[in-house]
């Protein structure tokens, strides 16, 4: 039998090292339905979670398994999911109702390209934005970009310890590339991989309020059948999680799920910066096209051009405050993302008109070639 | 152009065959000793579709002292040819004075001048009695003739990679394999010799 944390050195794929991540922080509940290019994190963790003492569950279809995991996390167990373009639509509405009902969950969406059907088995990121604004109504999610299997290993760590600190869905905007992608992963001891659960409810069972917020701003969760008297709803609802049908109280409740997002930025984002000390122009660039800004980064700076990357690990919360600071020294920015501009966009909102930024985007289907990004560089600036 | 600055020594390898000749198996082996045994880095790019099941079907391994930014390959300093679709769709992009290697029963390598390395890797196996063997006996011969690996590396990655159960018959098939191509090497090397001589 195999332990939860594989310690060692392994050479294995994207979707692998996701699924091992996401065991190594402690998750014992996936509810999932196979999809391309994601369906190896499924069948991996089928395989695993048995030796663990976990539960992995086929629901029928991405609907109920986005439902399958919110409840996996009500009863107390760290739980996830996994699927790709078609598949995360159809969670849209499941992943709402877990930032409304503050269940910590963890979502992954191995992206290929769309609309629809699209290209099942070639990678594209062309959800970016519907991670951020899939789901009806305003509120904050995090989602992160992992660039390589190590990344993804340590991501999936990253995005459970969030997701149990903030109690938010946390996505993880994997790519085919990446999950497909075969390298090497080093799978440290298990006493050195730090993991967060989530605060737990304490005191009186009868005076417990569900959605009274802790001294960080987030309420401690009572686990489904401990004894705590709780209502989940889906409305808008008051500190008793009773439906509350106010402007006042989703005033009062907005300002929660938004406000523990918005008052931990610094905790939450997390970037990269290669060569950005003396940059002049800045890529910014996430998930398998990181890789490749890495390599017109190297170009560039061999041809005498004075260019850096912005890596970015998380892309929601979007890293504003550092595109703005940048802004103020830097000549442009170019955004490369295999998607036809979407964090782009948002570049170029944080750009403010200070500075030209530019796209370096592809419709999906294969990565993006370092000497097209130079190609942009050289054409733009 | 995209290895600029990546100049540390780089092996870029394409593996070509059907769907089912193992061919993906055989480049996460070779990823996977360039990596564990050897201590490099290498990443597998594996094609992935419809024309994977039964068709022309590849796997991209890339080895490199320095770190990989861009994974796929685009012009194989080697390729390694089990079937005549693969070889057809693959060869044009072979680099200049790369190597060759083929499965000499399935492959013709048509309109190809330079060194092929030939090997009956499906006979062999067949001989052996796995026919689904063909892909270990190629990796052994692989490993003699490009040492792209070492031959330590080589052999732990395939033990380490078969089902279990299978390791003696694996290692007697990648055995097969290093055997063919010392012998390859030295029937060629004694030609070059007589050539001299006359």
């Amino acid at each position: 039998m195999n332990p939860a944390v594989l310690t060692g050195e392994h050479f294995m794929t994207g979707d692998v090292a996701c699924a091992e991540g996401a065991l190594a922080a402690g998750c014992r509940f996936f509810g999932g339905y196979p999809i391309t290019p994601a369906t190896e994190i499924a069948e991996h963790i089928s395989a695993r979670m048995p030796e663990l003492g976990g539960t992995f569950i086929q629901m029928e279809d991405e609907i109920a398994a986005m439902a399958s995991v919110i409840g996996g996390s009500c009863a107390g167990v760290k739980s996830m999911t996994a699927t790709s373009g078609p598949g995360f639509s159809l969670m849209m509405e499941n992943i709402g109702l877990a930032v409304c009902t503050e269940t910590p969950c963890v979502v992954v969406n191995v992206q290929r390209a769309g609309p629809s059907t699209g290209l099942p088995t070639q990678g594209a990121q062309g959800d970016m934005l519907q991670a951020r604004w899939g789901s009806h109504g305003h509120y904050e999610i995090i989602a992160l970009a992992p660039s390589s299997p190590q990344e993804i290993f340590y991501q999936t760590i990253r995005a459970f310890n969030l997701s149990e600190t903030y109690r938010v869905p946390v996505l993880i905007m994997t790519d085919e590339m990446v999950g497909h992608l075969s390298e090497r992963v080093v799978i440290p001891k298990a006493k050195a991989i730090k993991t967060v659960s989530r605060p737990r409810a304490k005191g009186r069972k009868d005076r417990f309020k569900p959605f009274e917020p802790g001294p960080n701003g987030v309420p401690p969760m009572a686990i489904a059948g401990e004894g705590y008297n709780i209502h989940v709803t889906g409305l808008t609802h008051d500190e008793m999680g009773y439906p509350a049908m106010t402007v006042e109280a989703q005033a009062k409740m907005m300002a929660q799920l938004v406000g523990k997002i918005r008052r931990n930025l610094d905790d939450i984002i997390s970037t990269e910066g290669y060569e950005l000390e003396d940059a002049e122009i800045v890529i910014v660039s996430y998930g398998v096209s990181a890789r490749t800004s890495l390599a017109a980064v190297e170009e560039a700076r061999g041809e005498g051009i004075k260019a850096g990357l912005l890596k970015l690990n998380t892309v929601w919360p979007f890293p504003e405050d550092q595109i703005r600071a940048l802004s103020e020294r830097v000549k442009g920015f170019i955004t490369v993302e295999i998607n036809l501009g979407q964090i782009h966009l948002e570049v170029e909102r944080c750009a403010c008109g200070k500075v030209p930024a530019l796209l370096a985007g592809h419709p999906g289907g294969t990565i993006i070639p370092p000497d097209r990004v130079i190609e942009i560089l050289k054409e733009g600036f | 152009m995209t290895q600029t600055k990546e100049q540390t020594p780089r092996q870029e390898i394409t593996i070509t065959g059907f769907g089912g000749q193992g061919i993906v198996l055989a480049g996460r082996i070779l990823g996977k000793a360039a990596v564990l045994g050897d201590h490099k880095q290498s990443t597998l790019v594996q094609s992935y579709g419809p024309e994977a099941r039964g068709g022309a079907c590849s796997a991209q391994v890339i080895i490199s002292e320095g770190t990989i930014h861009y994974p796929y390959v685009r012009h194989p300093d080697i390729l390694v040819s089990m079937s005549q679709t693969g070889f057809d769709k693959f060869i044009g992009q072979l680099k200049e004075g790369g190597t060759v290697l083929i499965d000499q029963d399935l492959v013709q390598p048509r309109g190809l001048e330079g060194d092929v390395f030939p090997i009956p890797a499906t006979r062999i196996a067949e001989e052996l009695g796995r026919k689904m063997m063909a892909n270990i006996i190629m990796f052994g011969f692989f490993t003699v003739i490009t040492r792209a690996v070492s031959m330590e590396a080589a052999l732990d990655s395939v033990v380490g990679s078969v089902p279990k159960g299978t390791e003696e018959m694996n290692k007697k098939a990648f055995d097969k394999g290093c055997d063919y191509g010392v012998a390859l090497l030295k029937s060629w090397e004694k030609k070059a010799k007589g050539r001299e001589g006359a």
